[in-house]
Formats: structure tokens, C-alpha cells, sequence
């Protein structure tokens, strides 16, 4: 048996029942990385020893006896923007290369918390910023599906590693899709949780009222359990909602009897791609067929949400980038004349294309003379976004939807045209606008063979009812059973 | 064109990036063309609308001030590119 092919829960399983150790199931794992890592290029850093000891350390206690916490002895992968103490934390950029965090992001200590082992740190956009992972300062994410196809972005490293089967599950972060995007682009499960369910403590930040953390897992159960690892008020963030953790796993019935499922018109869009458009109606009679009620919903200012995001986005970027100085941590230049040309210098020779041309636009946004026709602008325009879901939200209760207009691109194929790449956002980014809780499960294949994304929309901190609506999917479909044929 | 050279040299100082003259048209240009899709928002009537700048009722959150088990100097200068004993060391800022 093939160890590292199997979910959380069948390894959970086999571990309570004493069949197979921590230690086995993680050489599968290490084993399957040095098999096919050279072809994904997923990880940036791998803790193999580290592992190993972990999951020896898990094997001890379960020799002891009693009873261990949920994510025990199984292997993860954490994205590459989440701090984890003296493991090299570099959000894919040279400015960080060789940073070494003197701490634990809240959701790392939750999962070490849970004796989970932790394998090593995924490859991303530089900064989170990017659809493809191939704004990586080292190097491009291939798709496990199609090897001259890009994972998406920006956790392009998580989403990978999990389809390929190169950990149990992963962490990502999602700012305007990068959890569900990738998570379509792989055929596997990605939830962005409602803005404050996640503490933000250890993430390095982007985009301070958008970005959250969430899973990326081989089926819905899955996620269910990661989400409730890391899910829960956190004294060290002020944005976490001091709110009752429900039982996530407890939702996951089956059951999806009378729920209305929202269509909105302007996600149907010209350009969409035709194979994509046909899997998302034929999930959604799916949906019906279990019991759920189509109900058509307007979200009349979609059309505005990619403008509106990257001005919300680049503007809190170039704010919270500024602290990339050269003088605590991080990259400084050589021999620089004076204080100012260390900052210019370093930030230069530091930051890739990318993030200097979103600290460019955000800086732009918020300067003097520009700030009420942009920010201000873009603030009010982020005001009538969040009050159409919250319309659409009083006749039904989830939103069903494409995540991407397109499946997998080709490597190369959008990296010199910006506004192309951020187009491939459309579906996702409204929903981190809105605070709101998302999710991306697999609905079918191209005929090419490339994966198509659900994305299921849920009302803020009702991640249960998405999970539901998802795993009642799951059990009625195959797809999340494919593998990829590496 | 929405966006100048002159333009683009203001906005590097301001966010503390050199730029070479070729990078400066390049980003010149790609700004250019994001700036005039971001024009769209100006379709929309905003002028009664209250700007969002966070999703949920967020209110300050207090604590006592008191003191806690924190960084050690030793673990915070861990990371500084060059230091002096417990200090940060920058190049000189005054002549």
C-alpha cells in the first residue's frame, strides 16, 4: 500500500488502529518527494530530519497508549509565508532568503500542538502576489496534472505537493484566490476561511484586511479537520473574531435537503472557457439531484472587484512591504554610501518584478492628490461589493461558482502581460473583499486532462454549511479520487 | 496617458526603489495600462457610500499593560544584517 496516496482521515485511521506508524506513513511521503519533487519543484525547504524525529516522537506516545489529538503523526506542508521558528521562512524572495524566524505563527503552534509533523515549507508567488507561482524568486511550481502548466497561485507549492501526494495536506494563504485557485488548478479541496476565523499571527502580511489561512487537502473531510486545527480566537491578532469554534466534522452529513444554492448570472461570463462553464452546470444539477434548491441571485458589481482589489491590495502592500529595510532582517545591500541608498539598494536588489510593481501601484494609490480617486475610491467600491452578497445571501445560503474562468495556463503563457494574470482572479477576489468564507473543490476534467474547480461561497464564520454542500458533493462524485499521472 | 516618467520617479522615491531608466519605462507603461483598466470604477456613483476599510465591526481591542515573556535581544538582533553589540548598526545618518 501506497502510504503517502491516502487522505488525513485513512491515515488517522490506520494509525488509531495501530496498523501503520507515524514513522512509515512519513518515509512514504519523504520517499514519493525524492521521487517527484525534481519534476513539481514544490517545496523550497524540506525538514527531513526534523520530520523523521517528529514522527518517532508520535509513535513513542502512541506506544504509551491513550489517546492522541487529531493531526498526530501525520505529514504536512506549510506554505512558504507562515513563520515557523528556526526553519527558513522566506515568502519566496531573495529579501528573506535567509530568514529565520524566532517564532511560531499561531497556526504553526497549533498544528505543533497536535503533534502533527511538519515536512517542510512550499514554494509560493514572491509576497503571496502572483496566480502561478512563477513570480517564485527560485524557481517555477509545475502542475502535477500537466507538467507545462502552471499550479496557479499564489500557494502554488501547497496545492501541488498535495495532488502529487507529497504530504497529507498543506497550509495556504488567500488574499484574492490564492488558496482556491491553485486548489482548482491541482483538482484538490482549498478553503479560505472568513476573514478573522484564522489568526494572522506569523503570517507575513500582504494585505492586512484580506489575507487568511486556510487548508489545501485531498477531500473535504479533510479540510474540515485542518480548518479546525487552526480555527479560533488569538490574543495575538486583533483582527481574530472572538467567536465559538463550531464542530466542523459534525457538518459533513450528507444531508443537503432544501439548501438554496445561489447562481449569479455574472458569473457566467464571455470568455469563460466552454469545458469549464459545462463542468460547473453539470455540478450544480448535481447539487440539485442531492436535494439542494437552484436559486438565481444578482452580484451586480463583479465586474468592478479586480479594479477594486488591486487598488485595496497593493495600497495596504506598499505599507505593510515598507518595513523591508534592510536593517532588522532580511536582504541589505553591499557597501552603501548612505542611509537612503541602503534602502533603495537593498529594496532594488531585493524584491522581484512583481512586488515592486504593486508597491509602485499602491504607493501611487495612496499619495497625495491620488488617494480619494483611487483608495478612497476603491474603499466604496469594496462598500457596494460586500452589500450585494449580503443580499444575495438573505435567498440562499451558499453561492456556487467557477474559481477560475479557465483551467491550468501554460507556463510562460501570462507572465509579461499583469492585467492578463490578474484577470485569472476574477471569480475569487470578490469574496476576500466581502470577508467571506470560500471554497474550491474538483468538478471535472478538461478533456486535455486538467482539473476544474467548484467554488462554493458560504455567509461569514458558515464555513459548516460550504463544508456540508462540498463533502455531499464529494460523496456523490469521483473526481477527488483521480490522481495525477506522475 | 495617465501616468509620466516624472510621475513614476516620485512614486520610487516615495516607496524607496531605485529604478533604472529602462525599468522606469517599463513600469511607466505597465502602470499606464493597470491605471486605465482601474478607470472602470468610475462608472460607478459612489458619492453616498461609506468606505470599507475592514469587513468586520472592528472596535480597539485592549489589554492590560503589563509585561510579558518576550523576545530576548540576543534572539530579535538574531536576524539584523550587521549589529553592534544590542544595537541595529546602519551607516552613518549624520555627517
Amino acid at each position: 500500500m501506497d502510504l503517502c496516496r491516502l487522505t488525513i482521515h485513512e491515515m488517522r485511521e490506520l494509525l488509531r488502529k495501530g496498523e501503520v506508524s507515524s514513522t512509515e506513513i512519513v518515509r512514504s511521503v519523504l520517499d514519493r518527494i525524492a521521487q517527484v519533487d525534481g519534476q513539481v519543484k514544490a517545496y523550497i525547504t524540506l525538514t527531513e530530519e526534523k520530520a523523521l524525529k517528529q514522527a518517532e516522537a508520535v509513535d513513542r506516545k502512541a506506544g504509551a497508549g491513550g489517546a492522541l489529538p487529531p493531526l498526530a503523526g501525520i505529514p504536512l506542508a506549510i506554505k512558504d509565508v507562515l513563520c515557523t521558528k528556526g526553519v527558513p521562512t522566506t515568502c519566496s524572495s531573495k529579501i528573506l532568503q535567509s530568514y529565520l524566524p524566532p517564532y511560531d505563527a499561531t497556526a504553526i503552534q497549533r498544528l505543533k500542538a497536535q503533534d502533527a509533523v511538519l515536512l517542510g515549507k512550499t514554494n509560493m508567488d514572491e509576497f503571496a502576489m502572483g496566480s502561478s507561482t512563477e513570480n517564485s524568486a527560485f524557481f517555477p511550481t509545475r502542475n502535477p496534472w500537466g507538467i507545462d502548466h502552471v499550479p496557479g497561485g499564489s500557494s502554488g507549492g501547497s496545492a501541488a505537493a498535495v495532488a502529487a501526494d507529497l504530504c497529507a495536506a498543506a497550509l495556504g494563504s488567500d488574499t484574492g484566490g490564492s488558496i482556491r485557485q491553485p486548489a482548482g488548478f491541482c483538482g484538490i479541496a482549498g478553503l479560505k476561511p472568513t476573514y478573522g476565523l484564522v489568526s494572522r499571527y506569523g503570517l507575513v502580511a500582504f494585505a492586512s484586511s484580506l489575507d487568511q489561512i486556510g487548508p489545501l487537502a485531498k477531500d473535504v473531510q479533510d479540510c474540515a479537520l485542518l480548518l479546525q486545527a487552526i480555527a479560533g480566537h488569538d490574543p495575538f491578532d486583533s483582527t481574530s473574531a472572538d467567536l465559538p469554534v463550531p464542530d466542523y466534522s459534525s457538518a459533513l452529513t450528507g444531508d443537503i435537503r432544501g439548501i438554496r444554492i445561489g447562481i449569479p448570472d455574472e458569473y457566467f461570463i464571455e470568455g469563460m472557457d466552454p469545458e469549464v462553464e459545462a463542468a460547473i452546470w453539470t455540478a450544480i444539477q448535481t447539487l440539485e439531484a442531492l436535494g439542494g434548491k437552484q436559486e438565481k441571485v444578482l452580484l451586480p458589481h463583479t465586474p468592478y472587484a479586480v479594479a477594486t482589489y488591486y487598488l485595496v491590495a497593493t495600497a495596504e502592500a506598499s505599507s505593510n512591504l515598507a518595513r523591508y529595510d534592510g536593517v532588522k532582517y532580511g536582504y541589505r545591500t553591499s557597501r552603501p554610501a548612505d542611509l537612503l541608498e541602503m534602502y533603495q539598494r537593498s529594496r532594488r536588489e531585493g524584491f522581484g518584478p512583481e512586488v515592486k510593481r504593486r508597491i509602485m501601484l499602491g504607493t501611487y494609490a495612496l499619495s497625495a492628490g491620488y488617494y480619494d480617486a483611487y483608495y478612497l475610491k476603491a474603499q466604496k467600491v469594496r462598500t457596494l461589493i460586500r452589500r450585494d452578497f449580503e443580499q444575495a445571501f438573505e435567498r440562499c445560503e451558499v453561492i456556487a461558482t467557477p474559481t477560475s474562468p479557465t483551467p491550468a495556463f501554460k507556463v510562460g503563457e501570462k507572465t509579461e502581460n499583469p492585467l492578463q494574470m490578474y484577470l485569472s482572479d476574477i471569480f475569487t477576489i470578490s469574496v476576500n473583499l466581502a470577508g467571506l468564507p470560500g471554497m474550491s473543490i474538483p468538478c471535472g476534467f478538461t478533456k486535455a486532462g486538467l482539473p476544474i474547480g467548484l467554488q462554493l461561497i458560504g455567509k461569514p464564520f458558515d464555513e459548516a454549511t460550504i463544508l456540508k454542500v462540498a463533502h455531499a458533493y464529494e460523496q456523490a462524485t469521483d473526481w477527488h479520487l483521480r490522481k495525477p499521472p506522475l | 496617458m495617465k501616468i509620466t516618467i516624472k510621475d513614476v520617479e516620485h512614486v520610487a522615491r516615495l516607496a524607496r526603489l531605485e529604478l533604472n531608466e529602462a525599468e522606469k519605462e517599463r513600469m511607466r507603461a505597465q502602470l499606464d495600462s493597470i491605471l486605465s483598466y482601474i478607470d472602470k470604477l468610475n462608472e460607478l456613483d459612489t458619492s453616498a457610500v461609506e468606505p470599507t476599510s475592514h469587513v468586520l465591526p472592528m472596535v480597539n481591542v485592549f489589554r492590560e499593560d503589563e509585561v510579558r515573556p518576550s523576545l530576548s535581544q540576543e534572539e530579535a538582533l538574531a536576524n539584523a544584517p550587521d549589529r553592534h553589540d544590542l544595537f541595529f548598526r546602519v551607516p552613518k545618518i549624520l555627517e
